[in-house]
């Protein structure tokens, strides 16, 4: 473990900061491209992780615990919003049959 | 040093798995892989417990329940909706010009570029349990109310509604 810690000496904060951006990019690209409502769910999953990640990473840098306090309630957030998320989505399947974001245009006027 | 490189690849390439694998199995599987990498990521960073949380919660669980109602609703590859390449190529402009945005911002605020160290200990789970129970007692009360809500919502959508009380 200790060698472990000792590899991690040479990050730079910027490019903690460049890899979670690119991360978040690549989850805002995924609910754009994507139309399953099960995979844009996914890739918002993707983004809150990547924010994660740079929140501890902030925490460890400033050596403050706040940061992994906040990473813990963020992940208690995403638990929640998946088993809703999910919940509504078996509820759209059993009334379109499909899981396509476009069968949910009916509030588009 | 190259450990974070070769793991922040690592992610990167599974990242860019999950949003263009075609079936949606395969999707869920690599975004499993994501954060397992993440959950290395934690460890680098001397962060134990988010480490375990991260492996428990969000692989164990969470994508567990997404491969779950993946399997429940039988979506495979034919039955996979998929966007025209005009729309596609339009989403991987738009993300670009994001990811564009925030590393000029990046440039332009100049982070000091001090070295993130792994060796400090407010990480570990004694540390977090300290300040967790005494600064953030009462947003952690909360959150188990908002995890109690969001068990009996999800309960409540997903049921099946019956003949009898249909009202």
């Amino acid at each position: 473990m200790d060698s472990v810690i000792q590899h991690i000496q040479g990050i730079p904060l910027n490019h903690y900061l460049i890899f979670c951006s690119v991360i978040f990019s690549i989850g805002v690209i995924g609910v754009l491209i994507r139309r399953n409502v099960i995979i844009i769910m996914m890739c918002v999953e993707l983004m809150l992780n990547s924010v994660n990640l740079l929140l501890a990473a902030f925490s460890a840098y400033r050596g403050d615990a706040s940061g992994q306090v906040f990473v813990f309630f963020v992940m208690a957030l995403a638990a929640a919003e998946v088993a809703v998320g999910l919940a509504i989505v078996i509820m759209v399947y059993r009334n379109t049959k499909s899981v396509d974001i476009e069968s949910l245009s009916k509030l588009r006027w | 040093m190259s450990i974070f490189y070769f793991v922040a690849f690592l992610s990167i390439f599974f990242a860019l798995m999950t949003i263009f694998a075609k079936n949606p199995v395969h999707s869920v599987l690599y975004l499993v892989i994501t954060f397992f990498t993440f959950t290395v990521h934690y460890i680098l960073l001397n962060a134990q417990f988010l480490a375990v949380v991260n492996f428990i919660v969000y692989m164990g669980a969470i994508m567990v329940l997404f491969l779950f109602v993946l399997m429940l609703l039988n979506l495979n590859k034919e039955t996979e909706p998929m966007r025209s390449n005009l729309v596609k190529i339009m989403g991987a402009i738009a993300g670009m010009c994001l990811l564009a945005t925030l590393l000029g911002a990046f440039r332009v605020i100049e982070v000091n570029n001090d070295y993130v160290t792994g060796n400090t200990d407010v990480g570990l789970v004694q540390n977090l349990g300290k300040v967790l129970f005494d600064e953030f007692l009462l947003p952690f009360e909360l959150s188990s109310l908002l995890l109690l809500t969001a068990m009996i919502g999800a309960v409540l959508l997903a049921k099946k509604e019956t003949k009898e009380s249909n009202g």
